[in-house]
Formats: C-alpha cells, sequence, structure tokens
C-alpha cells in the first residue's frame, strides 16, 4: 500500500465557531491507482488532500487526528524538514486555477526546474535539459524559446501544461490534482485529463484526482471516494459506483447530470443545502435532503460498512437492507461506452 | 550561481541547453534591459549620475570655497564670477548647493537604504509569519511611531552627543515603519496566492518562498515607496538642521539653502530658486528612474 489515511480530522478553529471541515475520513491508495475524491463546494475533499501535505493555514486550521502513512513516514507527525523533502519530490501537487499558480515574476524555465534544484540539488545547466524534456512531453512547442517566457505569456491550458510539468519532474509517487480542469474550458480539459493520464501511463504515477465533476470521475478513476459535509459517505470501484450506487447522495448526484437521450424531462436537483459545517448535527449529515430519510437516520451514529465486496456505504438503511438504490442511466452509459 | 557547466558529453536526454539559457537568467538581468529601453528612465539616470558627480567632485573643481564669506560684496544677482550669485554673507551659491547636495544625496540615499533593508526584512518576516508573530511585531511598529520624532532625535543626540551619522540612524528609525507596513501588507496578499501554496507544495524553503518568490512579487510597490522616501528624508534632514539638530553652518545642504532662501525669497529670489531647482531635479529623476525600475522588473509590463 502506497499510503494509508485513517481517521483524519482538519478542523477550522474561526471567530464562528469550529469548522469541521474534514471529520474522520480513511482511505488507501495502491502504486499506480486513479483515486477520485468527489463532492460539492465545502465538502472537505480539497483540505483532506491539502492536510496530507500539512499545506492547511496552521492556525486556523488544525489537524485534530488521524496519520498518513506514506512509505513508513507518518506526513502528519514527520518533521517539517522531512515533510519538504517529499513536497514536490515524492508527492506532488497540481492546483485548480493554472493563472495564478505560477509565478509571474519568474520564467517559465525556472519554475520548471525549480524541484530539480531544490530536491537533487541538480546543476543549473543539466537541470534546464531535464525541464525543456519535461515541458516537451507535456505538449509544449517551441521550447527553448518556451521556457525563456514568462507565465503571463501562456493560455490556461498551456499553463496547466507547465504545472504537471512541474509536478511530475522529479517522478513523484503520488501526483494530488486538486481540480486541475475547473478554471479551463472543455476542449482542454479533455487534453488536459489525457495528458495525466498518459503520464500516469508511462510512470506509474498513483493519482488523487479531486473534482467535483462526477463524470470526469466515470471516465477517470479507478475507485472513488464521495465525499459530504467533512466525511466520506460512499466508497467504491468506478462501476460500483455508478452500476450499484449504495448512497442516495450518489444517487442524486447522478440523477442530476444531464442526458442526452432524455429529452422534455425536467432535470433533477438535490433540494436544500449542505449542513454547516460548524454546526455538527447527530445521525446522517444528508439526511435533512435525502428521499429516503427516516427518523433513526437523524438519531443514529453513522459509520462507513463494507456493503457489498469493496463497497462501502455510510447509508444506514442500506446498510440494513431497507433500501434499494437504482442507478441514472447518463453515467452508466458513458462507462459502457469507455470499457467497449 | 554556477551556471557556467561545460556542455555535457553524458547528456541524459541528448539535448544541450542554448547557450542563453546556460548563463543563468534572472529577473534582475531582464529588468536591466528593458530598463536600458526606458528612454525616460534612462535620462533620468544620467542626470542623478551628473548631478551626484557634480556634488561630490564640483566643489574641489570650483574656486570659491563654501564658507569663504565677502561681506563687502553681499548678495549679488547672478553674474560672471558668481554663476548662481551669492547669499546674503557674500558665499558663492554655486558651491554651496554642489556642497549641500553632498549632505543631501548621502542624507537621502543612505537613510532610504536603512529604511529599505529593515523595513523590507520586519515587513516580510511579520506578513510571512502571521498570526502572534506578526501581532507582536506590528505593535512594535505601532509603539515606534507613536514617539514623537523630534524627542526622539534630541533623545538621541543628548545620549549619543552631535554626530553626523545620528542623522542617518534617526531618520532611518523612523522611515523603515512606514516601509514594513507596507511589505507585510503585501506579503499578507501574496501569501494566500496560488503560486505561494504551489511553491511550499513543491518543498521550497521558508527562506527560499521569501527571497525567489515573495519579495519579486512585491518589488513595485517598494520601489515606488523608496523614491517617495527619499524626498521626505531630504525634507526631514532640511526640519532637523532647522532646529539646530542637523547640518550646522557653515557647512549646508539643500534643505538648509531651501529654508534661508525662503526667508528673503522677496529680496533675494535666486537664494530660493536654485536650491529649489536643485532638489527638484533631483526628486523628478529619482520618480522617473523608479517609476521606470517598477515596469522594468514587471514582465507583464514589458513591450517587445
Amino acid at each position: 500500500m502506497l499510503l494509508r489515511v485513517e481517521n483524519l480530522r482538519t478542523y477550522f478553529h474561526t471567530r464562528a465557531g469550529v469548522v469541521r471541515a474534514v471529520d474522520g475520513i480513511s482511505f488507501t491508495l495502491k502504486n499506480g491507482e486513479t483515486l477520485g475524491i468527489v463532492g460539492e463546494s465545502g465538502s472537505g475533499k480539497s483540505v483532506a488532500c491539502y492536510t496530507l501535505l500539512r499545506l492547511i493555514p496552521q492556525p486556523p486550521g488544525r489537524i485534530e487526528s488521524g496519520t498518513a502513512l506514506f512509505g513508513g513516514v507518518d506526513l502528519l507527525h514527520c518533521s517539517e524538514e522531512e515533510l519538504r523533502g517529499i513536497r514536490g519530490n515524492r508527492i506532488s501537487m497540481i492546483f485548480q486555477d493554472p493563472m495564478t499558480s505560477l509565478n509571474p515574476y519568474m520564467r517559465i524555465g525556472d519554475q520548471v526546474i525549480e524541484p530539480l534544484r531544490i530536491h537533487n540539488k541538480m546543476p543549473r545547466a543539466e537541470a534546464f535539459a531535464r525541464g525543456a524534456a519535461a515541458l516537451r512531453e507535456v505538449g509544449i512547442q517551441d521550447v527553448e524559446k518556451q521556457m525563456r517566457a514568462y507565465p503571463h505569456e501562456f493560455s490556461g491550458g498551456m499553463r496547466q501544461r507547465v504545472m504537471i510539468a512541474t509536478a511530475l519532474i522529479t517522478h513523484p509517487e503520488i501526483l494530488i490534482a486538486d481540480e486541475p480542469t475547473t478554471a479551463l474550458d472543455v476542449t482542454v480539459q479533455a487534453e488536459i485529463l489525457e495528458l495525466i493520464r498518459k503520464m500516469q501511463r508511462e510512470r506509474g504515477t498513483a493519482v488523487i484526482l479531486i473534482t467535483h465533476d462526477i463524470g470526469i470521475v466515470s471516465s477517470f478513476c479507478d475507485r472513488v471516494l464521495v465525499m459530504y459535509a467533512g466525511r466520506v459517505v460512499e466508497e467504491a470501484s468506478t462501476e460500483g459506483l455508478f452500476y450499484h450506487p449504495k448512497h442516495p447522495y450518489n444517487q442524486a448526484l447522478q440523477r442530476a447530470i444531464p442526458a442526452l437521450n432524455e429529452r422534455g424531462t425536467a432535470l433533477s436537483t438535490i433540494p436544500g443545502s449542505p449542513p454547516d459545517a460548524s454546526k455538527p448535527a447527530r445521525g446522517c449529515p444528508f439526511a435533512p435532503r435525502c428521499e429516503y430519510a427516516v427518523e433513526k437516520c437523524q438519531t443514529s451514529e453513522i459509520v462507513l460498512k463494507e456493503v457489498a465486496p469493496n463497497h462501502h456505504s455510510a447509508c444506514l438503511r442500506v446498510q440494513l437492507g431497507e433500501i434499494d438504490l437504482t442507478p441514472a442511466h447518463a453515467i452508466s452509459d458513458r462507462i459502457a461506452e469507455k470499457t467497449s | 550561481m554556477n551556471g557556467i557547466v561545460e556542455p555535457m558529453a553524458n547528456d541524459p536526454v541528448g539535448l544541450k541547453p542554448p547557450p542563453e539559457i546556460e548563463r543563468g537568467t534572472s529577473l534582475w538581468r531582464d529588468a536591466w534591459h528593458r530598463l536600458a529601453k526606458n528612454k525616460m528612465a534612462v535620462a533620468s539616470a544620467l542626470v542623478l549620475v551628473i548631478i551626484i558627480l557634480a556634488s561630490f567632485v564640483g566643489p574641489y573643481l570650483c574656486a570659491q570655497s563654501y564658507e569663504s564669506q565677502d561681506l563687502r560684496l553681499g548678495a549679488v544677482p547672478p553674474h560672471a564670477d558668481h554663476w548662481l550669485g551669492t547669499d546674503t554673507l557674500g558665499r558663492d551659491l554655486l558651491v554651496r548647493i554642489l556642497y549641500g547636495g553632498q549632505i543631501s544625496i548621502a542624507v537621502g540615499l543612505c537613510a532610504t537604504a536603512v529604511a529599505l533593508t529593515i523595513g523590507v526584512l520586519y515587513g516580510t518576516v511579520a506578513g510571512f509569519l502571521g498570526g502572534k508573530v506578526d501581532a507582536f511585531m506590528m505593535r512594535i511598529v505601532d509603539v515606534i511611531f507613536a514617539l514623537p520624532f523630534t524627542v526622539f532625535v534630541i533623545l538621541l543626540m543628548v545620549f549619543f552627543g552631535r554626530k553626523f551619522v545620528l542623522l542617518f540612524a534617526a531618520i532611518g528609525a523612523v522611515q523603515w515603519l512606514t516601509m514594513a507596513r507596507i511589505v507585510r501588507g503585501q506579503v499578507m496578499s501574496l501569501r494566500r496566492q496560488e503560486f505561494i501554496e504551489a511553491a511550499e507544495a513543491l518543498g521550497l524553503s521558508k527562506l527560499r518562498i521569501i527571497f525567489r518568490h515573495m519579495i519579486p512579487n512585491a518589488l513595485g510597490p517598494i520601489i515606488v515607496y523608496a523614491t517617495l522616501t527619499v524626498p521626505s528624508v531630504m525634507l526631514l534632514e532640511a526640519f532637523l538642521s532647522f532646529l539646530g539638530l542637523g547640518v550646522q553652518p557653515p557647512m549646508s545642504s539643500w534643505g538648509v539653502l531651501i529654508k534661508e532662501g525662503a526667508d528673503s525669497m522677496e529680496e533675494f529670489p535666486w537664494l530660493l530658486i536654485y536650491p529649489g531647482l536643485a532638489l527638484a531635479l533631483t526628486l523628478f529623476s529619482l520618480n522617473f528612474l523608479g517609476d521606470g525600475l517598477r515596469d522594468a522588473l514587471d514582465p507583464r509590463a514589458a513591450k517587445d
């Protein structure tokens, strides 16, 4: 196992109260695997990953509990220096907005080679050669000239390519991609995802893909965590998640995807909004919005349990076998397309 | 930088970096090229160099001395012997302006450099660390700000005697406060920028983030404020001299000359006009140079 995260809790201590951004999540990541983490804004998916590299601002953030074992090192409790040696070297990250994640005052070439310079102490000229090769690999044309350009001369898609080259230049074991395509338009999105997949295949890098686009998950990930209000509500293989949803939230999300072949019907939405993370309630956090919710959902202790082989759900009624959920067609069709 | 490396025999990817890259590219190097293209900035730099040279070399080349009086002559308007006229004691104004320039320029540049160094470091540390450290550091700034400046200078003079260096120290000690506040604000806003987070995620050390990523991004406002600091320092020096805490006669500075000139501007206007011109010219040049530098340091402002 490449990475084993257990019982991770990250709270933000703000004036308005304690915000339980990540409230006890556990997951594992295998070598070369692609793990998707989906959830809406504020569900804690980004915070969870930032916590892994201790990148959340502390204070107000605080890691309340948990371990994250990576090659025998607990990322949450190791020394700052040890962690710096892992960041950008063995675990890299790419960010949501490529327009702001490059330093506007540094040449592209200098930024791409920075990880090599600090982690491998590589001489500048050698690092530049490696940087040029890395940029060529992510599809940048006319590399020698572009390395001397500044970020503002690049388009969003090109900048994200530069970010990917920078993140992968040290051949990390894990790449965390935090909504890498959200800020890009659709055609560029597909190119960037394809690029990440290609690099992953060539190097066997494990990828954690954070996204709120369940469509991207369907075509990209091996395994998926669905997060809601700082907790994992469902964990399954991609096929399992879409063909056999085991949590009402997942089912509702899938129904909210517009399908091409279902004309004339109103698009399904999830009523209400996510709970306020600073006011923890007993029971299932999704219960107030759930069409299947009954009284015990609000009162019982909710835990994630295996309800089918390698398929975990935090829905009490599914665990008890009281309800049976059906997949929406839009996504399962897409998966069928992908696998055929 | 260990930028120059032998052409690689065992090149891992089979390509040599182009020679231009090998030499190493820095922000300053680019900025220099861009600055050289800015005509106003280059002209201003030239004017500044001329003023500085004239002030520090000029007095030794002139026939008159800055202190020799000619009471029978008194104040005369500019003519062949005294190009810029003489003051009420019959001292040559040109030499006095040149000589006073030494003091004004030295005070202006040194005190600004001191303010710049302390202010940038202090502000960056406070803004970068944030939280309690920041609160504590900025309260210190507030306390020093609250001290009355004149009382502070008088105290310094009382304890350490009337030394010229103290003038730098006193002015520098006050001017860095605003600089620290400006830099702290800049750094705090940069702190939450994604590229700083990205740099952290790449495993950069705090020092490297500060020097490679933060300060270059905060340079624009720093430089503009520095060019604004120089004139205010020169005026502060004049104010201290007027109180008898700064430069003493027969030595002079632009601030002192302007002060004297202002007292007698109705009878002898040239005593105000020429020192004023010297100060104005210097400040204009500094401002243009500062603007040019700011643009040159911002790669986005480059037009090519």
